[in-house]
Formats: structure tokens, C-alpha cells, sequence
């Protein structure tokens, strides 16, 4: 172990490579082989949560987090002869991801953990479409040919579910393995959505790419579209005016609001009391239907736009969402004083799902997941991104790591947001609402905290301006595999709930 | 919670005539959605969705359709979880490649006569991934389709709109005698 793999995470990556230009906010080393291969060894004993790993042509680069220095990065290696050495070992997170990228882009990690392909189903046109050196012609195989783990054992029986489920949910597919009733092994089959965002964004202007990335997970549009063009601004280093932050964020919590009280009311209706979800539902309609009013779409999509937002918030509308806000909490709370008096719904919630600590430590989870096991940091606060960096608020932790944990996390989150929009309403400049985003080359970052946990955005603009690289790490990839150690030794009638209060989205991991 | 039971007993319920109570589009759609329904169909229709490579945003609307404002099933209409039960499938995105082949057994999987409704702008014209390498794009394109419902999402009332669509012109297609889609 040499001695730079012991200093904090810059000073590290400028020993095993060279820092290079125009990467923005934060810093990105270009390593050889051996500054990669140094770079496996740091990981080993370092514990930098792995943030994404995707690969732009033939360069790989990772994302990697120093929480005591709070330092980010990216560590970049051009891959010769379209190999790497794997990170899978060190860092579990990057096992599917480096699947995605061979798939993907044809490169291929040495000593990966696990060769099977993840997002080509043997399915498309093309293989490897994001290929450099040039897409492929198809290689067809039949959509069920798929190698499972094997599971072996007396009594062991399987349980196929999916991909189409019987709700009106996102297609997987789930392969269990019970022991009666009690599951000894879930392994999660995804890719079903791979709609080949990324593909599509390529050659496209900022501004027609921004709606794509506004549909890599419908749920979470304003963050995904806020990743993106935080990401091209950052690359482009263009300053937006202050009131397009604000506005920004009214949407952003927003959102947040508007999923975490759907999931609340879905998580207690999993666990049969229908009653909390019909109010619920109802309170997420009266913030939809307020969006709608004021932003004219219910989801808010298209709304965020590189340079700034598309719409104003009109000051009837501000003091309608500041009635709204009034109006929302009181029966909130209810909700939750019934959540908190029903034993028979506690006795489903309260250590059913537990993310085990070791686990956490190696995946780093985050949003709800992370945070209802003591990880999980919040983007909004750290790294900071405006204007939350003027609107202290304390992330809520937990540490029982279980269903009823992820239901008090989002609890407690609802009730910040709808406070922080009304602080917002007050505190929000006047001002533009948008600025033009040069065309210019450039490479940027973002991280961006959706309702679901951070978003991951990393942007290469080409010369002319239009998006030659995106790559968007939902936060699913970092809570999915924590599912299938989540449901470990629950029984079966369980894994609905704690699905439900992961609720990992499908088409953000897919792309 | 005793105490909302009763509240809830005596209010007024917020479906329709609550917070939407300025909303007479929905009213009257309700009221027709619901005629129809009873006339054509003896008060039910199963539909089961199939989400064939959606952003999920189509999902998150077609989901609000059973919330207490919209209600759904007071027409007879109800989301069924297999499609051996349903009358309609009700298809959401621009059919991934990955997804396809699960559509089409489900497809297969649901008796005639059937409808198929695609639901949102990527089901009706691949949308925003019409000619991406991993979808086929527009709904029409692998599978006959009775019915198209835009936007992106479709809201709410606009699914409702479709829905009522659909019961008019089922009107015209004798159960018994409707077209074998050419699925699969
Ligand atoms: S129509 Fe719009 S909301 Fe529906 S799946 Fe397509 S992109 Fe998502």
C-alpha cells in the first residue's frame, strides 16, 4: 500500500494521476493503468463511497466521495484494449454497473465478480450502442435465457414474480428463494425499461436533452432534470439568476412532498390499512392539483430548463401554495398519530426489512434507505447546492434500518419540506427567471437529492454545445441490491412492504 | 382514528364534490363515464395495466384515477391483477425492446374480447424514444390499438375522458364479434 492511498481523497488521486481542466464543480484525475490499479488498492482499505461508475467512449470514470475531507471526484482511466481492472470487489456497488457498461459500451472489467449481462436482455437493435469504436449488429438470445444464482438446500422452493407484477407497478423481475415461508434469497432481474436514454440524449441540444432527462424516472422529473442542468451548467460555468434557484426548489419540495405522501399511504395499504392511503392519496392530489395551478403540470415536467426554470411563480399562486402548505400538515399529522396508535400496522412495519449494518457500510445507500440505517447523506446540504445552502434544516436519521424507520424518515421529511416551501415563499428574490446557456465544450457534475435519495449527474458538452456524453446515476443503483439483503430471513407475505418503502425506481436504474 | 371514522361518516366526501368541487369537466365525465358503464357493460370493467417501458410518470397518474377524488371503481371500473380477468389492457411507454415479449404473453394472456388502450404520448408515438435501438416505439406498431390517450402523462381526467371513449365506442363492437388482435 503505497502512502498516497492514506491521504485525503484529492491528494490521493493527484499522486495515482494527473488532475485535469474544465471538469466542474469538482476535480477529475486522469490514471493509467497503474494509477487505476493504485486506485483498487486504495479502495481496499479507504471506505470513499463509490457515487457512479460509467464509462464516456472508451474512458471509464468513477465518482467517488471522501466524507471527512469532504472532498468529491472523479478518477477516469482510458481504457487501452477496452478492459479495466474491476472495482467490484472493493466497492459491491460497481458489480451491476460494470455489467451495464460492458453492456453498454463494450468495455469490459478484469476481475469482475459476476459476467452476466444486466441491461441487454439480448433484446435491441444494436449492442453495445454507446460503443466508441462502433455499435455492433444485434446478438439475439431469447428475453429468458438468464443464469440465476443458484440456491441449494433441502426444502428450498422458488418463487418467479414478474417482470409484470400484479399492481400497477414498473416491470423486474424478482426470483425468491423460501424456505417456507421465510426467504433465504432474493436476487432482483432488471433492464425490463432500458428505453436507451442515454443513447438519445447524444448530439442533442441542452435544451432537447433536458426533456429526456426529465423522463429517466417520471417520479423524480424535477430532480433529474435539475441533475442535468445543474451538470451542464457547471460545465459551461454559467451562474443562473437567484430567483430561478428558488424556484427551482419550491418544485424540488414539491416533489419530494408529493411522492414521500404517496409511498406512506402505498407502504400502510401493503400492510392491509387502506385507510392512511385513502387520505393520504388525497392530500397528494391537492399537491398536484396546486402544481398544475401554478406551474401548469401536475409532475412539473419540462419545467426545469438549462439556464434557469421555464415558468415564474406568480404571486396568487405563491400564497396559494402558502395556504396549501396551512392546509397539508394538520391532517398529515393525524395520519401519522394513527400510523404511531395502530399496533396491528407497527407490528408489520417495526423490524420487518433490515438493511444490515455491514451492508449499509459497503453500498453507503442513499435517501430514505441510507437514512433510516444512520448513512445517508443529504445533497442539499452537503455538497450544498443553492438555495439550501441559505435554509438550515437537520437531515432526519435513524438507525433500526426498517421498514417502520424508512416510513419515519419520509414522515419527518414531509414535514420539513412543506416547512422549508414556506420559508421559501417568503425568503424568494424577485428577479429573471432564466439565462442563455453558451455553446460551449465542457465537462460538469452534479448531485442532486431526489425524493428517492442523490442523483448523480455528469455532463460532456462537445465543441458546438450539444451533449456528447450524459450519464445519470439514479439513486436506485445504490438501494436496489440493498433490497434483496433487506427481505433476507422475512417472510415472503413481507417483501411487498419492504419494496414499498424502498420504492426503487425501475426506469431511473434502467435508462 | 375513531374520530376520523366519524368525521368521515358525517362529511362530505371529498370525491368529486370536495376539493375538485369547481371542477365541472370531471363532474359531467363522471356522470357520463358512469351511465355508459352501467348500460354497456352491467356496471364492469377489469383493466389490468401493463407499463411497457415507462418513465413511471404515466403510472403515477393511471394510480391517482383509484384515489377517493377520482374513484374509479364507483363507474364498475376496477384494475384487476391478472389479465385473464380483464376486458381492457391498459398499456403505458414506448415498448421497450426488453419488455416487449412480456407484453405480448400478456396480451395473449387476456380472453377476448379485449381492448387495447395506449396510454400516454410514448405508447401512442414512441414519444420522446420514438427510434431508440431498445423500443419498438408507438403501441400500434406490435399490437393493434383500439384506443389512443395523449399526453405526457395523460392527466387524470384525460385517462377518464379516454375511458368514457372507449365505452362509446364499444358501443359498436359487439363484444362477441370483435377482431382477433393479431398479437404475438
Ligand atoms: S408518456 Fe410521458 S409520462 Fe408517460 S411514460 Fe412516456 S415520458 Fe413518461
Amino acid at each position: 500500500m503505497s502512502e498516497s492511498a492514506l491521504r485525503p481523497l484529492h491528494a490521493a488521486l493527484a499522486a495515482f494521476g494527473h488532475i485535469v481542466d474544465g471538469h466542474r464543480p469538482w476535480p477529475r484525475y486522469v490514471l493509467d493503468v497503474a494509477g487505476w490499479g493504485q486506485l483498487v488498492d486504495a479502495l481496499g482499505v479507504r471506505r470513499w463511497p463509490l457515487l457512479g461508475l460509467w464509462a464516456d467512449g472508451r474512458t471509464v470514470h468513477v465518482a467517488l466521495e471522501d466524507h471527512s475531507a469532504a472532498e468529491f471526484a472523479v478518477a477516469s482511466l482510458e481504457t487501452r484494449d477496452a478492459t479495466y481492472h474491476s472495482l467490484g470487489a472493493a466497492r459491491p456497488a460497481a458489480i451491476r454497473m460494470e455489467r451495464a457498461i460492458r453492456d453498454l459500451a463494450g468495455l469490459n472489467a478484469v476481475g469482475g465478480v459476476d459476467d452476466r449481462p444486466w441491461l441487454d436482455h439480448g433484446q435491441w437493435r444494436i449492442t453495445t450502442p454507446l460503443d466508441a469504436a462502433g455499435v455492433r449488429p444485434a446478438v439475439r438470445r431469447a428475453a429468458t435465457d438468464y443464469r440465476f444464482l443458484p440456491v441449494e438446500g433441502e426444502g428450498l422452493h422458488q418463487i418467479p414474480v414478474g417482470p409484470v407484477h400484479a399492481g400497477i407497478i414498473e416491470p423486474g423481475h424478482f426470483r425468491f428463494h423460501a424456505n417456507g415461508e421465510t426467504l433465504v434469497r432474493l436476487e432482483a432481474r432488471l433492464g425490463y425499461v432500458h428505453k436507451g436514454t442515454e443513447a438519445l440524449m447524444q448530439g442533442k441540444s441542452v435544451a432537447d436533452a433536458a426533456r429526456l432527462a426529465g423522463r429517466i424516472s417520471g417520479d423524480s422529473t424535477v430532480a433529474h432534470a435539475l441533475a442535468f442542468c445543474r451538470a451542464v451548467e457547471a460545465a459551461t460555468g454559467v451562474d443562473i439568476p437567484a430567483r430561478a434557484h428558488w424556484v427551482r426548489a419550491v418544485m424540488a419540495e414539491w416533489e419530494r412532498t408529493a411522492n414521500h405522501l404517496g409511498d406512506i399511504g402505498a407502504i400502510c395499504n401493503d400492510a392491509a390499512f387502506a385507510f392512511i392511503q385513502a387520505h393520504c392519496t388525497v392530500l397528494r392530489e391537492r399537491v398536484l392539483q396546486a402544481c398544475a395551478k401554478a406551474f401548469g403540470h401536475r409532475l412539473m415536467m419540462d419545467l426545469v430548463v438549462p439556464g434557469g426554470v421555464a415558468v415564474d411563480l406568480a404571486p396568487e399562486q405563491a400564497a396559494a401554495f402558502a395556504g396549501l402548505a396551512v392546509d397539508l400538515l394538520p391532517p398529515f399529522e393525524d395520519m401519522c398519530r394513527i400510523y404511531d396508535s395502530k399496533g396491528s400496522l407497527l407490528d408489520r412495519t417495526v423490524t420487518t426489512g433490515i438493511t444490515p449494518r455491514a451492508e449499509i457500510e459497503r453500498f453507503w445507500p442513499p435517501g430514505h434507505v441510507g437514512r433510516a440505517a444512520g448513512a445517508g447523506r443529504d445533497a442539499r446540504l452537503v455538497p450544498g447546492y443553492p438555495p439550501y445552502t441559505e435554509l438550515s434544516f437537520a437531515v432526519p436519521r435513524f438507525t433500526a434500518g426498517d421498514v417502520d424507520a424508512r416510513v419515519r424518515v419520509r414522515m419527518e421529511e414531509v414535514r420539513q419540506s412543506v416547512r422549508m416551501i414556506q420559508r421559501m415563499l417568503v425568503a424568494m428574490p424577485d428577479g429573471p427567471l432564466r439565462v442563455d446557456v453558451p455553446a460551449a465544450p465542457g465537462e460538469g457534475m452534479s448531485l442532486v437529492e431526489a425524493f428517492r435519495g442523490e442523483v448523480l449527474g455528469w455532463v460532456r458538452l462537445a465543441a458546438d454545445g450539444t451533449v456528447a456524453r450524459y450519464h445519470a446515476r439514479d439513486a436506485s443503483w445504490l438501494q436496489w441490491p440493498l433490497l434483496e439483503t433487506a427481505v433476507y430471513d422475512n417472510i415472503v407475505a413481507d417483501f411487498p412492504l419492504c419494496n414499498k418503502s424502498f420504492n426503487c425506481s425501475y426506469s431511473g436504474h434502467d435508462l | 382514528m375513531l374520530k376520523h371514522m366519524v368525521r368521515s361518516l358525517f362529511a362530505r366526501p371529498v370525491t368529486i364534490d370536495g376539493p375538485a368541487a369547481g371542477d365541472a369537466a370531471l363532474r359531467e365525465l363522471a356522470a357520463k363515464v358512469e351511465a355508459l358503464a352501467r348500460r354497456r357493460l352491467g356496471r364492469s370493467l377489469s383493466i389490468r395495466e401493463i407499463d411497457a417501458g415507462s418513465c413511471n410518470g404515466c403510472e403515477l397518474e393511471i394510480h391517482a384515477l383509484n384515489n377517493p377524488i377520482y374513484d374509479l371503481e364507483r363507474f364498475g371500473i376496477r384494475f384487476v391483477a391478472s389479465p385473464r380477468h380483464a376486458d381492457v389492457l391498459l398499456v403505458t411507454g414506448p415498448v421497450s425492446l426488453n419488455m416487449h415479449e412480456a407484453l405480448l404473453r400478456t396480451i395473449n394472456a387476456t380472453p377476448q374480447p379485449r381492448w387495447i388502450v395506449a396510454a400516454g404520448d410514448c405508447a401512442c408515438t414512441g414519444g420522446l424514444f420514438a427510434g431508440s435501438y431498445a423500443c419498438a416505439g408507438a403501441l400500434d406498431s406490435v399490437v393493434p390499438v383500439d384506443l389512443r390517450i395523449a399526453g405526457c402523462p395523460p392527466t387524470p381526467l384525460q385517462l377518464l375522458e379516454g375511458l368514457l371513449a372507449l365505452l362509446e365506442a364499444s358501443a359498436g363492437k359487439v363484444k362477441a364479434a370483435a377482431a382477433p388482435p393479431a398479437a404475438g
